[in-house]
């Protein structure tokens, strides 16, 4: 069943579009990431399906009911923020009860919501402390908590794992993913962090300059990107972008490139001569960074690749060494130079 | 250390400035008169033994409890005047106007900018026309005009210091625009409003131009207009009752100056 539907939606701040025409679809239970740069539109889109913006076009539905003039109070929609707007002057006791107090709830169930919520957060021992007397991390699932406590239809997070630091992040983010499949509530995660968005989402849209540019799962953007966007964007480091003529580039991500390749390479498509600036070592893997001559036309821009090395390989390179690159065809992604677009397999010139 | 000693001797004598002239008051209220006018001693110490007569004419035969309670009456009256219109004007300016709300802050404060002495003719005709001429009040009606822009300019520092997010985590926890303002923002601004009733207590109780020209009935004035006008009759000058005087207001004020200091420091640090 859809929860939530988009429907060409748009959002303009005078000339600039921030949201443009962006349409998508929320099944139940579904938790779906919005993943974007900074100024991308992503959180203007939360906002618009909280309520806390008004679409300048477009229809936004949930459960079939168009929501777009509903006023956020009436909307059965959770925040979760990325400051956590806990309220300052009540204790977390009060703030996870303040959903239900402001939307009249009866009393006698007051106990037993906060019961379920703050168990299944693990915070009932903070109940009666303040926000400011908590660590970042408790602030988070006693936000989580409030928003939790009403059972609402759809759950909105604004990055809530920003504000964390790096240690407790990865911990909180396995926590999101637990809690989501124990409530099975539909969710819809605005990050800019891939990591987040590839490594919680059952789906990620990837919105770009307000608009959508790739509705899929991690895997499918992940190997197979529908625009230059999202082949420059997903993967750290992103796919090497490689201009094979005047019309199409060639995408392929860092580790199936192959370096100096013994023996022979069937169906070789990609064949650069690479100059190597560096060599990263991360541990599990290398990362070789070099500068290519293309035989295409590059307009005189150097040609930066990346090839991802098994940590095992212990390459011997150093700065300005020359090696040859080579991608095979079933590890390349065409993608038309003017449009972006991704290239049918069949366009592929021999 | 040599920076030290330069630094605590500044703090001295700043601290010895600001509160000499007090404690020559303090003394002085306490001063026999023939003390007081002997040339030949030092004035800041007491060559007869103290005394409460002073204290005692000021109080029983003179006007000056009167004045206090009009004081208190006129200062009581212009803060609740003062908070029920500023409260909701910063509040609105804060947040439901868009950003020309935010940035009239500047224009509002260019209202208490003009100065009372040229406000007070126009001010007494509407004083006489509303028939309050003489009472105490006309001061409660004529007070606000200086306090509220003052007030709201100071509040809408306060309002814009709260966190955006937490108006919204309000309306998508179920609060509509007004619980959300009462229920959310305004216990956030509580210091605020507290600097803000004890600044506009002090305008009203300070304010001498109004009181001096609006009341001449004696029984109806102030303390700012009162005191000097009945304890200096012709060129007698009662100074320890004048010095009385002026210590039972300054003393409680700088206390809850004292108080409130910080969030008024504050409050014009985010109004600006």
């Amino acid at each position: 069943m859809t929860v939530l539907t988009l429907r060409a939606l748009e959002k303009h701040y005078g000339s600039i579009k921030a949201v443009d025409h962006v349409d998508l679809q929320l099944e139940s239970g579904e938790f779906m990431a919005i993943l974007g740069p900074s100024g991308s539109g992503k959180s203007t889109l939360m906002r618009m399906v909280a309520g806390l913006e008004s679409p300048t076009a477009g229809d936004i539905l949930v459960d079939g009911q168009s929501v777009v003039n509903v006023p956020p109070q009436h909307r059965n929609v959770a925040m979760v923020f990325q400051s956590f707007a806990l309220y300052p002057h009540m204790t977390v006791r009060d703030n996870i009860l303040f959903p239900l107090v402001s939307r009249k709830v009866p009393k006698h169930e007051h106990e037993a919501r906060l019961n379920k919520a703050t168990s299944m957060l693990g915070v009932e021992d903070l109940l009666d402390r303040r926000p400011n007397r908590l660590s970042g991390g408790q602030q988070q699932r006693v936000a989580l908590a409030r928003a939790l406590v009403r059972d609402p239809d759809l759950f909105v997070f604004d990055e809530p794992l920003s504000a964390l630091d790096a240690q407790i992040r990865s911990r909180a983010r396995a926590e999101l993913r637990e809690l989501h499949d124990q409530t099975r509530i539909t969710t819809l995660y605005v990050t800019h962090d891939q990591v987040e968005a590839m490594g919680l989402a059952d789906r990620v849209a990837v919105i770009n300059e307000g608009r959508l540019h790739q509705v899929g799962t991690p895997q499918e953007l992940y190997n197979d990107p529908a625009d230059l966007f999202v082949a420059g964007f997903i993967g750290n480091p992103p796919m090497n972008l490689i201009p094979i003529n005047e019309t199409t580039v060639a995408g392929i991500r860092p580790e199936d490139m192959l370096v100096d390749p013994e023996g022979d390479v069937s169906n070789v498509f990609i064949d650069l001569a690479v100059t190597i600036e560096h060599i990263e070592y991360l541990g599990s893997e290398w990362l070789a960074h070099g500068q290519a001559q293309s035989d295409a036309d590059t307009h005189g821009q150097e040609l930066h690749v990346i090839a991802r090395l098994p940590a095992s390989s212990h390459p011997d390179f150093v700065s300005g060494q020359k090696c040859r690159m080579v991608g095979q065809r079933k590890d390349v992604c065409l993608f038309d130079r003017a449009s972006g677009k991704r290239q049918a397999r069949a366009e592929v010139p021999a | 250390m040599l920076r030290k000693i330069g630094f605590y001797c500044g703090i001295g004598f700043l601290t010895l400035f600001s509160i000499v002239p007090l404690l020559w008051a303090l003394v002085t209220v306490f001063k026999r008169d023939s003390d007081m006018y002997s040339v030949g001693t030092v004035p800041f110490f007491y060559n007869e033994p103290p005394t409460l007569d002073h204290l005692i004419f000021l109080f029983t035969e003179s006007n000056f409890g009167l004045f206090v309670q009009n004081s208190a009456i006129v200062g009581i009256f212009v803060v609740l005047i003062t908070m029920v219109l500023s409260i909701p004007a910063a509040f609105s300016l804060a947040r439901l106007t868009g950003s020309w709300g935010e940035r009239s802050g500047m224009a509002i404060f260019l209202v208490y900018l003009i100065p009372p002495s040229l406000l007070f003719i126009p001010m007494y005709q509407i004083v006489v026309w509303l028939g309050v001429a003489n009472t105490i009040w006309s001061l409660v009606i004529v007070l606000p005009t200086i306090t509220v822009p003052f007030c709201t300019w100071l509040l809408l520092g306060f309002f814009r210091s709260v966190p955006r997010s937490l108006d919204e985590a309000a309306m998508l926890d179920g609060c509509g625009q007004f619980t959300t303002f009462y229920r959310v923002l305004l216990p956030q601004v509580w210091p605020g409003i507290g600097a803000c009733a004890v600044f506009a207590f002090s305008l009203s109780l300070g304010n001498y131009i109004y009181a001096a020209t609006f009341i001449t009935r004696s029984a109806a004035r102030t303390i700012s207009a009162g005191v000097p006008t009945e304890l200096i009759r012709g060129d007698v000058f009662f100074w320890p009752e004048l010095m009385a005087a002026t210590l039972v207001v300054a003393i409680p004020l700088a206390v809850v100056y004292g108080l409130f200091f910080n969030y008024l420091v504050g409050g014009f640090r985010n109004a600006t």
